[in-house]
Order: C-alpha cells, then sequence, then structure tokens
C-alpha cells in the first residue's frame, strides 16, 4: 500500500539538495544536444522541462553498454584471473516514464531467473527511481496496451504525478521511504490521489488475445512483409529499455586481458550465426519475429510479464520508420 | 551483499592434446584448483564455456564420461579466433571453462534398454561421452549399436577409440565415410549415413535412439527413423546453438519458448517438434 503525499513545486529543488547531500548520484532527463537524455544533475533546475521521453533508456544505470566481468595477467604457464566488482554507487534516477520504470523489472526476471547476475544486482540495490506519471504524449506511445499507463507506479519507488500545485507522490517501497525520510517536512501527507492532469491514452489493441495467437502465426508472411525495410541497425534494442540480450567480448593484449559484456541485438545477422556458416535466423524477417515472439510470447510463458513496456523509443529511434505499435495492431488483426 | 561472479571460469590445465583430424583436437583438462577438481561434477550431455585467455570463449560439449573421474575433455575443430586461440595452445598450457551447464541424457531411464547412437563428423564428441558413460556401466544395458560417419577416413574422429569399439565384442560400431572420402584400405561402409542406417534398418523395439550431426543428417535420418518405427519420444538429440553466456541471459540460444542452454542441449524429437526450426 502505497503513501500518498503532496509535494509542492517549489520543494523539489530543496529535495534534490537533500538527496545530493545524502551521498546518492541524480540521475534526471536534460537537454543535450537537441534530445533528452538522462545525465547527472545535483538541482531541479537543471532537469528538462518538456519532454516526452529520453532517447536512450534508463536500463544502463543498472546494465551498462559496456561492463568488464573480469581481468587477467598471463604469466609462463599460469593465469592469474582477478574477478570485477561493479562500481555500484548509491543512484537515483528521476522523472523517467512509468513505462520505462516498469522495465527494470523485465530486466530483474531474466538477469535472476535462474543464475544470479551480481552486476545486475549490485546496481540495482543502490538504484532508487522516482518516475514521473505523463501529462503528455506522442504517438509512439502505447502503454495501456501492454499493461501500464501514464499513472502507473509499477517500477517507481516514488512515483510523481503532476498537480495544478506540484505533484502527488506516491511512495511504494523503502527505498522511496528512505527518500521522504531525507527531507521529511517537504511532503505533506495527502487524503486523495489527484491524477486529473494525466494524459488519456486508450489502448490501440488486445495485448492477451495477441500472445495467445502468436505462436500460431510463427510461419506468416507478415513477419518477411513487416521487416522488408528493416536495415538491420540494431536501435531499438539499444534504446528498448528492456532488451536485455548481450554479448561477451575479450580485450586483450599478449600479457594482459580482459572480458566485456556488451549490449547486443538479436536483430543482428550475427546473434545466432554458428561457427560453421550456419545460421537458425538467417532472414531479417526471422529475426524481427524473434524480437516480437521474444517479447510478447516467451517473457510471459517464463517469467510472468511482457518484454515490453510500450515506451515506443525504438520507434523514436527505427531509421526507417518501423512503427512497433503499428505493426502489433496489424498482427492483432491478421 | 556480494554475490559469486557466474561469469568467472575455473582455470584447467592441458594434460593432454590428441590429434583427432584435420584442424580437430581433444583436450585433455586437470582443474588448477585442488578444491575445484575434488567439487566438480557433471553428467553426460551437459556442457560448457571454454576460454582461450586473450580470445573469448567458445561453447563446447563435456566429450569426456562423467565415470572418468580428475579430467574433462573437449573437442573442436579450429573455425574461428577463440577456437584458433585454442590450437595454439600446448600441454601445461592453461585454459579457462565455465559449466557445467545445461540438461542431461537420461541415462538412468534407459536401464535395460537398447542403445542406437547415429552421428556424423564432430558431432561424435558429445555422445562419445554418453557412449563410455554406458559402457562404463556396460551390465546397465543391453546391445549398444553406434553409427558413425565423416567425410573422409582421415575425417574420422578419436581413431583409437573407434578401433576398440570395432574390436570389442559388446558394441557394434558401424563406421562410415561419404562416397569418394575412402581410402585404398578402409574397411568400413561407404555411403552417407542416412543411407547406412536405411541398409541397417534397426528395430524400434526397446529402443532410444541418440542422433547428433549436421542439420542435413539430422533431417535426413529422423524420418528414417519414424519410418522404422521409433516414437518421437525414444529419439534424442542435442542441439549446439550459439552461446555466450550459458545460464539463461544472453539470449542467443532462444528458440521458441526454449532456451538450449536450460532447457537444452538435450531434448527428445517430440520436444524438439514443439520448437520453431530455429536451430
Amino acid at each position: 500500500m502505497a503513501d500518498m503525499y503532496q509535494l509542492a513545486s517549489a520543494s523539489l529543488d530543496p529535495l534534490f539538495a537533500a538527496i545530493t547531500a545524502s551521498g546518492r548520484r541524480i540521475l534526471a532527463p536534460t537537454d543535450q544536444d537537441g534530445r533528452t537524455e538522462l545525465n547527472p544533475v545535483t538541482r531541479f533546475g537543471q532537469v528538462a522541462k518538456d519532454y516526452v521521453q529520453t532517447t536512450l533508456s534508463a536500463k544502463e544505470a543498472v546494465f551498462p553498454k559496456v561492463e568488464q566481468l573480469l581481468s587477467y595477467t598471463l604469466l609462463p604457464g599460469k593465469v592469474d584471473l582477478v574477478d570485477a566488482e561493479p562500481a555500484a554507487v548509491p543512484t537515483v534516477v528521476f522523472g523517467i516514464r512509468p513505462c520505462e520504470a516498469s522495465g527494470f523489472q523485465a530486466l530483474d526476471a531474466v538477469f535472476n531467473w535462474d543464475y544470479r547476475d551480481k552486476f545486475f544486482n549490485a546496481r540495482m540495490e543502490q538504484l532508487t527511481v522516482i518516475g514521473m506519471g505523463c501529462t503528455r504524449r506522442d504517438d509512439a506511445c502505447f502503454c495501456t496496451s501492454v499493461g501500464g499507463g501514464p499513472g502507473s507506479t509499477r517500477g517507481s519507488d516514488i512515483l510523481l504525478t503532476p498537480t495544478a500545485s506540484g505533484y502527488l507522490a506516491e511512495v511504494q517501497s523503502d527505498k522511496g521511504r528512505a527518500i521522504v525520510a531525507l527531507a521529511a517536512k517537504l511532503f505533506t501527507p495527502a487524503a486523495a490521489a489527484d491524477k486529473s492532469m494525466l494524459v488519456a491514452l486508450p489502448a490501440a489493441f488486445d495485448q492477451p488475445a495477441l500472445s495467445a495467437k502468436l505462436p500460431a502465426m510463427f510461419d506468416s508472411p507478415l513477419w518477411a512483409e513487416q521487416s522488408l525495410r528493416c536495415v538491420g541497425c540494431g536501435a531499438c534494442a539499444f534504446v528498448c529499455p528492456t532488451c536485455v540480450c548481450f554479448d561477451i567480448q575479450e580485450e586483450a593484449d599478449t600479457r594482459q586481458g580482459r572480458r566485456l559484456r556488451t549490449w547486443d541485438s538479436c536483430g543482428y545477422h550475427m546473434f545466432t550465426l554458428h561457427a560453421s556458416g550456419h545460421n537458425p535466423r538467417e532472414t531479417q524477417g526471422a529475426r524481427w519475429r524473434q524480437r516480437i515472439y521474444h517479447k510478447f510470447s516467451t517473457y510471459p510463458e517464463r517469467y510472468g510479464q511482457l518484454g515490453c513496456v510500450g515506451c515506443g523509443k525504438c520507434t523514436r529511434a527505427c531509421p526507417v520508420d518501423m512503427n512497433l505499435q503499428e505493426h502489433l495492431v496489424e498482427a492483432s488483426q491478421a | 551483499m556480494s554475490e559469486n561472479n557466474i561469469y568467472l571460469p575455473y582455470l584447467l590445465r592441458i594434460a593432454k592434446i590428441t590429434e583427432e583430424a584435420p584442424s580437430v583436437r581433444t583436450f585433455r583438462l586437470e582443474f588448477v584448483d585442488e578444491e575445484a577438481a575434488s567439487s566438480f561434477d557433471f553428467k553426460t550431455g551437459q556442457f560448457g564455456l571454454y576460454s582461450a585467455f586473450g580470445e573469448g570463449e567458445s561453447t563446447f560439449c563435456i566429450a569426456s564420461s562423467p565415470t572418468r573421474k580428475g579430467y574433462i575433455e573437449c573437442t573442436f575443430r579450429e573455425v574461428g579466433r577463440v577456437t584458433a586461440g585454442l590450437a595454439d595452445k600446448e600441454v601445461g598450457d592453461i585454459v579457462g571453462f565455465r559449466g557445467p551447464y545445461g540438461n542431461v541424457f537420461p541415462i538412468d531411464q534407459w536401464r535395460g534398454k537398447n542403445l542406437l547412437f547415429i552421428t556424423g563428423g564432430i558431432a561424435l564428441p558429445p555422445l562419445r561421452s554418453v557412449i563410455w558413460n554406458c559402457l562404463d556401466l556396460r551390465e546397465q544395458f543391453k546391445d549398444i549399436t553406434i553409427v558413425y560417419g565423416a567425410r573422409s577416413v582421415n575425417d574420422l574422429v578419436y581413431k583409437h577409440e573407434l578401433k576398440e569399439w570395432e574390436e570389442r565384442p559388446d558394441v557394434n560400431l558401424v563406421c562410415t565415410v561419404d562416397p569418394g572420402g575412402e581410402t585404398p584400405d578402409w574397411t568400413g561402409k561407404v555411403g552417407f549415413v542416412p543411407l547406412i542406417v536405411e541398409q541397417l534398418a534397426p528395430s524400434p523395439e526397446n529402443t532410444i535412439a541418440l542422433v547428433c550431426g549436421p542439420p542435413i543428417l539430422i533431417k535426413l535420418t529422423m524420418p528414417l527413423l519414424k519410418q522404422l518405427g521409433f516414437t518421437p519420444e525414444s529419439i534424442y538429440t542435442t542441439l549446439e546453438n550459439r552461446m555466450k553466456c550459458g545460464v539463461g541471459k544472453c539470449g542467443r540460444c532462444n528458440t521458441g519458448k526454449s532456451y538450449v542452454c536450460k532447457d537444452g542441449p538435450v531434448y527428445t524429437l517430440d520436444q524438439l517438434n514443439q520448437l520453431p526450426a530455429e536451430y
């Protein structure tokens, strides 16, 4: 059960000061080269005012593009292997949208469903999410079609929803309560949840019905048709808050080296290419289908949640204007 | 709270290198750490990620039998960066190993049954682990038949062991090479593996079939076995999808709802039929 508070607009500056004083780093959307991206800030005044979404996702806070898994020194007849410790610093991600906030749960499902990934967990433990409900949307948004919403609290330790006088703060977790405790006098208990400023977004398709019909649609020509213009650039996976697929690569000289985990994409030809030359997913159509099926069929079956939060970042980033929402609507109607 | 690094490999020393065929080698590997050596255990069918430090990791099965303690073996063909790095190693050098990963061949359930192994080329190594495991528990199984083929006589792997199996009265080994791959003194069969299986016409009665080979061998052998009366539940194979993590995270081996590294690599034909053909 969430604790509800009112937070005046003028309280965000002192709140940022209190968070910074506690030794936590704040990552928030800022204007950057004509885009909005998460960057370290210390004052609320630095935060972008008029954004729908950041271009990149917040997943980098817990799953960096490149991460060292181990290092070693090569000696004659001997290898000195050194474990890597993730540099996890206490971090508050502020102002991400409810869709993205829920994306952390999809990452957690993969990183911990069996073997536990200490690199992800160390960062996740240090992460507090202060989400921001949406008063605006654009044509790429479809969170309400995949179980989310402009005011969804899922994944946020505190969800702020803009109101006429400031913000409604819904505190969801101990991590959220720890933030409130830093500046308790800024938070006034709220009797009712005022969510009148949230943007309306009708669902565009019936996701449970789509997930149910996907297994029978595997051989449909739809996937090849939809992906005809896909150039396999992988931008969709890189901006996605839930895409977790990674590569492991070596960086070494003759005496020492390190093993790195890097982001990868199922949209790449090399992703599944066998050493023999055989490729189980030889065409871009097969790779596009994998993207859809992994998120809308494998995830629900395996982890009890979708691998898509409807943020639309992939659609905004696609250089050939592939629109995930439109493609899902089309699949629903096929 | 500190957790273990699941990507940190064991260190193993190369105890023996066997040249099996052109570009194909077998490493016998012993754990550097004594504690790891005594606590390490695996079951037949499982695989691991082998590292050549400086080059990276590659996925191979454990080609030795869990009944042979104190070491593991892997057999690989030099085709890329990591396998080239491994091929450069000499006896005494150190390699990395993560594993054992994946599921197993349920040999406990096969007691009192006939076993039919059908394999080709460098797909013998995963089945070689099962073969030695079952031969080391020989009294638990009835007839053991091995049909193995390669492009040429020189491409057959484990040549010494093939000879040993040929000489054993309790193993029926049928070796074949593709037409044109025979040598003047070749005494085995000549012809593609599925054709040899067809000629052999093994009985499905109380028999488990294990099929592992290049896609074309699988594609042609499966319908043949079905025609002979083998049920999809009695035919096993092991998949070798590309992998990076081996622990169900990196996404590479995902096929349909299955992660080959977690739900496989061992599948019955029945299970395989429920997956999309992306392997």
